[in-house]
């Protein structure tokens, strides 16, 4: 993941983008993950500003959806699909050997790693599936779950 | 003349390799200087195949299947461009038993077009629905809708033309068309194929339905779990607006339509119709009370119909061909087809497009060959996280919502999850309510305490803490749940449960109790 501090007129640019609509607040929100990384309070009260919204407002939206965090992920996100379909096939197995690889719990991040489930892909006939980087793959043995990894740089323990 | 190959660009392909398959065969035909035009279509839905690769050789397409970049040089050498022999080589694409056995009213393009390319699109009944809506008029469109028999595809299964016409009968200066594509249940990715291989299909089904209810802008809420399909979707809206096919005054016509694509944000109840206008709103996803319903009262408090992708979709066919003729597939009520999605443990997994009434064990045995394993089926779970087990017993039973009700079960979006003999069923009856309760969006009691509560009990009966007490309790529960939760989450949520209790309440036991 490529993300850079929080800035202002960065921030406002990309409200602007959006005719600092309030309703577009889950795209703007999107947009501030790929440009800053995470959600800062300095990004929550400024969105409140721009949108004449509430901070109140603004965090209830934050805190709501899974994909908005408020703390920096590591420089890698590896998710894995923790849905029936991939658990059919092994995922609370591959789960374990990810956590043991980074030696990580779900939930869990270092500096090079974030480490979380994802409830479906929609990669269901090629269980099972994980993400990486916002990235698909399916079939993935543990073995290739390993390949997978060794291509991240800096991501194997 | 170049010759043509498909590689798709499909979510399901890619992650298996396609995208590393395209790129060694643009590197070989430039290092051989082969002369190739490389599209990347959809997928045909034989997800098994995947990558599946297709060669033009005398205007027929050519099938190679589980195509690996290492292969390609020697794919070549064999006389890939002259549809040579090779162990990929499948065949045909237009004779794989596979696809040839499906009823195609809806998915018929996938696959077969350049999904971004409005020329492609046009060439094969592209936007041919809009026009002959216009002609004629929106009653007559929503009355092909209500003879199609057609009925929402996401999982409710509320007939669509009755839809249409509350939204049309309403009066107000806005009205929307929103498409429902937070396909979040487990085992389905229907609306994905769709999307990614005929993403002009989807925008002519929202142009058709906002005529014939007199909406001028419809909204798709996209899952964010499906990056690509964003890009692709992205794209396709583009196009159509470059094209003249969507905007003001479409083709000269007076025809008014717009879309926007909103993404969601990894809420698994934004796929429940009311939670999903909430967050189109940019709000937290929380679940409305009905009434009023959406068809009166929607997004932004303008009557909205609010449709799955599938829904809309199938509808220029019908406006194309009539009602008649879509309501002839299927069986009793469930008319029509229906994209069964065969996932999880199963060797052949892909898409399904068939009419109504076939059995789970035709599809599951016949298309998807059993168990990827080789093991036998010990469940299947059906119409994702909420359906219920359904035992390997019970595999004769015919496809169409009520037979399935009539079980206890769901039809719901088509999705099939196959699980084998070595699954311990009271994990996934705990899960299901683990997954309740980390997706609850908290508004009803029932659904945020329940599902932790559920949790808790199921996991005392795993340890054999008063196992009896409890399974009375977790009864209890789910009738609780079932009756006073607000929405499907919590009031649905007891199927999968309840089916385990019932099916396979030898699970809970010790394994020493379970070798007595």
């Amino acid at each position: 993941m490529t993300s850079e501090d929080f800035d202002k007129d960065t921030a406002s640019t990309i409200i602007g983008g959006f005719e600092n609509r309030p309703e577009m607040l889950v795209q703007i929100l999107h947009a501030f993950m790929d440009r800053f990384g995470w959600i800062s309070d300095d990004a929550i009260r400024q969105l409140a500003d721009e949108l004449n919204l509430s901070r109140a407002d603004v965090h209830g939206v934050v805190s709501y959806y899974h994909d908005f965090r408020t703390a920096p992920a590591g420089k890698h996100v590896v998710r894995i699909c923790a849905a029936e379909a991939c658990q059919a096939m092994g995922s609370r197995e591959l789960a374990e050997h990810a956590g043991k690889s980074f030696g990580l719990d779900m939930h869990e991040s270092n500096d090079e790693v974030t480490l979380e489930p994802v409830y479906c892909l929609g990669n269901c006939a090629c269980s099972p599936a994980i993400m990486v980087d916002g990235k698909t793959y399916g079939r993935v043995s543990a073995e290739r779950f390993d390949e997978i990894v060794a291509t991240l740089d800096g991501a194997s323990s | 003349m170049s010759t043509r190959i498909y590689v798709p660009r499909e979510t399901a392909a890619i992650s298996v390799g396609a995208d590393d398959v395209a790129i060694a065969i643009a590197r070989h035909a430039k290092e051989t200087g082969a002369s190739i035009e490389l599209i990347r279509n959809g997928s045909w839905g034989a997800t098994w195949l995947e990558p599946l690769l297709e060669v033009v050789v005398d205007d027929k397409r050519i099938a190679y299947g589980n195509v690996e970049p290492a292969d390609i040089a020697g794919m070549f050498e064999a006389g890939l461009l002259t549809g040579g022999e090779h162990a990929r080589r499948i065949g045909p694409v237009d004779e794989i038993p596979y696809l040839i056995k499906q009823d195609r009213w809806t998915f018929w393009r996938c696959g077969l077009i350049n999904p971004l390319s409005i020329d492609d699109f046009s060439a094969h009944q592209g936007f041919k629905a809009v026009s002959k809506a216009i002609e004629m008029g929106p009653q007559a469109v929503i009355d092909a809708i209500k003879t199609s028999g057609l009925r929402g595809r996401g999982g409710a299964g509320f007939p669509a033309g009755i839809k249409w016409q509350t939204v049309a009968d309403a009066q107000a200066d806005q009205k929307y068309i929103a498409c429902n594509a937070d396909e979040g249940d487990s085992g389905t990715f229907s609306d994905r194929i769709l999307m990614e291989g005929d993403p002009l299909g989807l925008i002519e089904g929202m142009m058709v339905a906002g005529f014939a209810v007199g909406a001028s802008k419809g909204y798709i809420y996209l899952r964010s779990e499906y990056p690509l399909t964003f890009s692709i979707l992205s794209r396709a809206i583009v196009a159509a607006r470059e094209a003249g096919w969507l905007g003001e005054n479409i083709q000269g016509s007076g025809f008014d339509f717009d879309v926007e694509l909103h993404l969601g944000a990894g809420s698994y109840v934004c796929g429940e119709e009311t939670a999903m206008l909430e967050s189109l709103e940019g709000k937290p996803g929380v679940i409305r009370y009905k009434p009023p319903l959406p068809a009166i009262e929607g997004l932004f408090g303008k009557p909205t119909v609010v449709n799955n992708v599938v829904t809309l979709a199938s509808a220029p066919n019908i406006v194309n061909l009539g009602g008649e003729k879509y309501a002839a597939y299927g069986v009793d009520r469930s008319t029509g087809t229906l994209a069964f999605q065969l996932a999880g443990n199963i060797k052949r997994g892909g898409l399904v497009e068939k009419a109504f009434g076939l059995t789970l064990r035709e599809l599951i045995e016949d298309w998807g060959g059993g168990t990827a394993s080789g093991r036998p089926i010990k469940a299947v779970q059906v119409g994702g996280p909420l359906g219920a087990y359904i035992p390997a017993n019970q595999l004769d039973t015919p496809l169409d919502y009520e037979a399935f009700i009539e079980i206890g079960a769901m039809v719901g979006h088509g999705g099939i999850v196959v699980f084998d003999d070595t699954t311990d069923m009271a994990q996934q009856a705990r899960f299901a309510m683990e997954f309740c309760a980390i997706e609850s969006c908290g508004k009803c009691t029932p659904c945020r305490i329940g599902a932790v509560r559920g949790v808790e009990v199921i996991d005392r009966m795993i340890a054999d803490d008063k196992r009896d007490e409890n399974y009375e309790l977790l009864v209890e529960l789910c009738d609780t749940m079932e009756d006073a939760s607000l929405c499907a989450m919590g009031g649905m949520t007891p199927y999968p449960v309840r089916s385990v209790l019932k099916y396979f309440a030898d699970d809970f036991a010790s394994p020493q109790e379970a070798d007595q």
